[in-house]
């Protein structure tokens, strides 16, 4: 049982990774019936966002010219890396999405494909194939709680992934620009006739998933301090088939779907030997679309009703 | 996922229209262009028959005179490893190539035209057969001189019937499907699998070969098929569950089918495991696979013009209105997917057999980015995009490969040009018409 228990634990923390970077997927999928292929090199560009700002914060704090404690530096790393990875994810919608609105939808999914390669190859071409540490701002301490161990890191991830999470769900259902996605997710073509700024709209939910996908790759810091280039592929290609398996513009569903992609994930790993990790998990994505077309809470929907 | 109607702005020669430059350029452009349409294909093969000729004869010497430490192998693409020998390499391929093509196109021109009217009086076969000859026999000669030639020259061959297959379902059924490298995977390893226990010498099996070496060529195409058939098998796996709906749930299945394949690959230890496969035979010959690659463009390209393949066509551009119109839609997408399944997988073995070892990690996320920037950057819906895609998406990658990770760069933003400014690819919805491509050039007015 305390095993089982453990293992609730530490899926839980892998999952918000995925739930997070699903997140950013779904919306854009829902709202611009879009591929996004370069989110996941936005939350591996997110993560070196972070490392970067967090470096330069613990090198600015040890001058003395500042008194910076160090849950100050995560605070200020987290909201500078989600402030510069939404301009990142920004910059992407406006060079690759943007251009190619009337274009076949499968013609911006490549272009989304070849940034996310170009942020790739220029992460390893700047700084090399060497693994990037990220700073230790957590000191760590573990909790013993009917006999499972919980480390104060898992906390603060579960906990703030969960909060951000409930805040999206909110901003989407009682905010006006949330009414707005969620018209727009609903009819492309006829929202922006009653007044809906389509760029705006569009931006906001670019800026919204890069900046959730940066948290997801801050806390991937702080939870595992070594980063490496690859990263965006390891992880974001799962979280785009745990967002399409959530379903179609549901926030709840996106959310789910990465929780459960992680609780196989680690289960998978802690019975089996982890070479088969992927082979049970996507074999079991398989699975649940074989029954549920839709994912979770997708409802039924023809692609051609886009224009 | 559904095409819209392609536009006129993005079909042929009047994108070009619309961009502002000046006029002389136009003027020139227009008039390169007009000298090159006047040159029949026939004009083009035999002067490709002389730079070939003029190269065995001369190219050694005239290397070594330029102060070349040796042929440029790959035209001019080169260049970029060594810029230092740019004017030499510059004039090389001048003197062997552009000056006999410029004269041939220039003096035999009128008698190219003539006797490709008099050669499309013949049967169309005996035309084809002609051309074909031809292409194959400056091919033959021109890996004759490098082994790295001979190789890019198999690898792009390989290349086009990926990129082909893959635009039957990405271009012609209009669906966006990701398991191209899956398909690959299975080829790969059902061809090799027959071919490497029987034939070949493996660690993992008998050790010796089973049956007589004098058997090989007959068994190649067997073990090819074998590969296809193991791939349209997978197919299957993806195409009853994505088919039943509509929508993008083909991208995800696949997606997940490629993923699939690749670790129950490196899971499997009796085929080596994450180590690889080696030992295969050397049967992928350049006639082999040429052989392989004509017969899958005629093939596919009948399927494309049948019924059966106009129907896809209906169901990509309004899968309702053909559903009405009695197109068993489910059908036709499983049969068309199937069917690019297989030469997905044929493509996989050739690929095994060119390589002689496979290992799980070729048929990843990189091998999909490759094969999807052939399809799109050529074009949907077109026998000539697929080939243009192929061919100049190798032949850049080995122009880049002295860039190292620039290359993953450059490629990149080049594709993201084509997509801004030609959505659908570069020659996309062209009609492939054996008796245009084979006849008299345009007259020039």
């Amino acid at each position: 049982m305390t095993f089982f228990l453990q293992n609730v634990v530490n899926a839980l923390q892998w999952g918000s990774f995925y739930g997070l970077i699903a997140l950013g997927y779904s919306m854009v999928y829902s709202i611009l019936m879009l591929f996004n292929f370069a989110h996941g090199d936005i939350f591996m560009t997110g993560s070196y966002i972070g490392v970067g700002v967090a470096t330069g914060l613990v090198a600015l704090a040890r001058t003395g010219a500042l008194v910076l404690p160090n849950w100050i530096i995560l605070v200020l790393t987290i909201l500078i890396s989600m402030f510069l990875t939404a301009l990142l994810g920004i910059a992407v919608e406006r060079v690759a999405y943007r251009p190619l609105r009337e274009a076949p939808r499968a013609s911006a999914a490549i272009t989304g494909l070849m940034v996310g390669i170009i942020l790739e190859t220029g992460n390893l071409i700047l700084l090399g194939a060497q693994r990037v540490k990220f700073p230790s701002l957590i000191e760590p301490a573990s909790y013993e709680v009917a006999g499972v161990f919980v480390t104060n890191k898992k906390i603060l991830i579960v906990g703030l992934s969960l909060a951000l999470m409930l805040l999206l769900h909110l901003f989407v259902k009682r905010t006006k620009w949330g009414m707005a996605m969620r018209a727009m997710a609903f009819d492309y073509a006829v929202v922006p006739l009653q007044g809906v700024p389509l760029n705006r709209v569009t931006v906001l939910t670019f800026a919204i998933g890069s900046a959730l996908a940066a948290v997801a790759g801050i806390f991937f810091g702080i939870a595992y301090p070594v980063l490496d280039p690859n990263m965006g592929i390891l992880f974001g290609w799962k979280a785009f088939v745990a967002a399409i398996l959530g379903g179609r513009g549901s926030i709840l569903g996106a959310c789910l779907a990465g929780f459960l992609l992680g609780f196989i994930e680690v289960f998978v790993a802690t019975i089996f030997p982890s070479t088969l990790r992927d082979l049970i998990a996507y074999s079991l994505i398989l699975l649940i679309l074989v029954f549920r077309p839709h994912g979770f809470f997708g409802e039924a929907y023809s692609a051609q009703l886009r224009l | 996922m559904a095409l819209p109607e392609p536009r006129t702005q993005s079909r042929g020669e009047t994108a070009s229209a619309g961009e502002p430059s000046s006029g002389m350029v136009r003027t020139l452009g227009r008039k390169i262009r007009r000298r090159l349409v006047s040159v029949p294909l026939l004009g083009w093969l035999m002067a490709g028959i002389v730079s070939v000729a003029l190269e065995q004869a001369l190219g050694a010497r005239l290397a070594s005179a330029l102060g070349l430490p040796k042929i440029p192998v790959l035209f001019f693409l080169g260049v970029v490893k060594e810029p230092s020998l740019a004017p030499q390499t510059l004039a090389y391929v001048a003197f062997i190539y552009v000056l006999p093509c410029w004269l041939v196109a220039r003096l035999a021109t009128p008698v190219a035209n003539a006797a490709a009217s008099a050669l499309l009086r013949l049967p169309l076969i005996v035309t084809a057969a002609l051309h074909i000859a031809l292409l194959y026999g400056s091919l033959h000669y021109w890996t004759e001189l490098s082994d790295y030639r001979l190789l890019t020259v198999k690898l792009t061959l390989i290349g086009i019937i990926l990129t082909f297959s893959l635009n039957l379902i990405n271009g012609y059924m209009g669906e966006f499907s990701c398991s191209h490298p899956g398909f690959m995977a299975l080829g790969a390893y059902g061809a090799s699998l027959v071919s490497v226990p029987l034939f070949g010498k493996s660690v993992l099996f008998a050790g010796s070969p089973l049956l007589p070496a004098a058997l090989g060529p007959y068994a190649f195409p067997v073990a090819l098929a074998a590969g296809g058939a193991l791939a349209a098998a997978g197919a299957l796996l993806v195409a009853v569950p994505s088919f039943r709906t509509r929508g993008d749930y083909l991208a995800i299945v696949s997606l997940a089918f490629m993923f699939i394949v690749k670790s129950a690959v490196e899971n499997t230890e009796v085929v080596g495991g994450p180590r690889g496969l080696a030992g295969q035979p050397d049967w992928a010959t350049l006639p082999a696979v040429f052989a392989v690659t004509l017969l899958c463009i005629w093939i596919i390209n009948n399927f494309v013009t049948s019924t059966m393949g106009k129907a896809l066509n209906a169901v990509r551009d309004n899968e309702i209105a053909a559903e009405a119109m009695t197109v068993d839609t489910r059908r036709t997408k499983t049969i068309a997917f199937l069917f690019g399944a297989f030469w997905a997988g044929v493509a996989g073995g050739l690929f095994a057999h060119v390589l002689r070892y496979i290992n799980p990690a070729m048929f990843g996320i990189q091998q999909l980015a490759e094969v999807l920037a052939m399809v799109y950057f050529g074009g949907l819906n077109s026998v000539y995009g697929s080939i243009v895609g192929a061919v100049s998406i190798n032949l850049m990658s080995e122009m880049f490969r002295p860039l190292e990770m620039f290359k993953w760069i450059a490629i990149p933003l080049l594709l993201i040009l084509v997509m801004i400014y030609r959505p659908l690819g570069l020659v996309a919805f062209k009609d492939f018409d054996l008796r245009t491509l084979f006849g008299p050039g345009e007259p020039e007015a």
